[in-house]
């Protein structure tokens, strides 16, 4: 399934949010999602609601964290 | 002389009329201890992609327990402003968002059309907005008037350290705005956070100037003061400027008189 993820164009499997957040954060080694938000087709989707999202080909999802800034 | 109060924005009581922001330092312990020296109790962060590494992203986690003010920094358009200000509100809890829209790359001015619009919108949506906008007197009162809970006029440009460009404008919004003024962007030393204060302003929100200082630590406590010092000389009175000297000591009673 074709997805643009943060502006890239990938090929995912994930059928939800919850799974994706999960297959794009493995490597960072969080402990939860604090501090994180994502956007499905530029609606925020509230956390609770990630496992519950399924994803669709051609969906864009924004997947953000709090950084420093000014 | 007037009561010295703390500043108060939607109803929340802040510590101190200094907001600092955390990008630009050379590392996150020298951040830490910068945020803490300035006695600031709101910081501003941005929101990132998760593809963005760094040492800015644990930031929010190093910071717990300060009011954080999201921004939505980079933003080029109303929707994009919006967007950022939601993923925001989700990220971190709360529903402050300091609302940038730029017009321009090289001069980061705002884009006031798509400002406005962005405040009307987030302001409908529940958020407590405070635009950095341009130090137009009119265009602060209609974000005012869109229900801004601060307006942040630039005092020169972002990052520049020119300090307050227009003082006689600064002067104008501070005396006129219904809401608190936070001057935003330009300061570069502690003068010129007096100067803002001086002129009428409720606060500072200031980044570059102490994350770039040589000494940041000690920048942000000079900040701290000057924050402070310029409140209280605007609240004094300060007497007026006259072309004649006038002699402090007594007149009469002069040895060898």
């Amino acid at each position: 399934m074709k997805l643009t993820i943060n502006g890239e164009s990938r090929d995912s499997a994930a059928k939800d949010l919850a799974t994706l957040w999960q297959e794009e954060t493995a490597e960072l080694g969080l402990s939860g999602p604090q501090g994180f938000a994502i956007a499905l087709n530029g609606e925020v989707v509230r956390r609770a609601q990630w496992a519950e999202t399924p994803l669709e080909s051609g969906d864009t999802v924004e997947i953000i964290r709090a950084f420093s800034g000014g | 002389m007037a009561a010295s109060e703390n500043l108060v924005i939607a109803g929340v009581e802040l510590a101190s009329r200094l907001f600092i922001g955390t990008a630009g330092y050379p590392n996150q312990r020298i951040m830490v201890d910068a945020v803490e020296a300035s006695g600031s109790d709101l910081v501003t962060l941005s929101l990132r992609r998760i593809s963005l590494q760094g040492h800015g992203s644990d930031t929010a986690r190093l910071l717990a327990g300060k009011r954080f003010l999201p921004n939505t920094a980079g933003c080029e358009t109303a929707r994009d402003a919006i967007l950022t200000a939601e993923l925001a509100r989700e990220a971190l809890g709360t529903n402050w968002i300091k609302v940038e829209v730029i017009g321009d790359r090289e001069t980061l001015y705002p884009d006031v059309g798509e400002l406005l619009e962005a405040t009307r919108q987030l302001v409908d949506r529940g958020f407590v907005v405070l635009p950095y906008c341009n130090d137009d007197p009119v265009i602060c009162a209609r974000l005012a008037d869109l229900g801004a809970a601060a307006v942040m006029p630039m005092g020169s440009l972002i990052g520049s350290g020119m300090g307050v460009a227009n003082p006689a404008n600064l002067e104008l919004i501070c005396a006129r705005s219904p809401v608190p003024v936070i001057v935003d962007a330009g300061i570069g030393t502690a003068s010129d956070a007096v100067i803002a204060m001086e002129l009428g302003a409720s606060g500072v929100l200031l980044n570059t100037a102490v994350a770039k200082a040589d000494n940041p630590v000690q920048m942000a406590r000079a900040m701290r003061h000057a924050v402070e010092a310029g409140y209280e000389a605007r609240m004094a009175g300060r007497i007026p400027k006259r072309g004649r000297a006038e002699p402090s000591s007594p007149q009469l009673g002069l040895v060898g008189s």
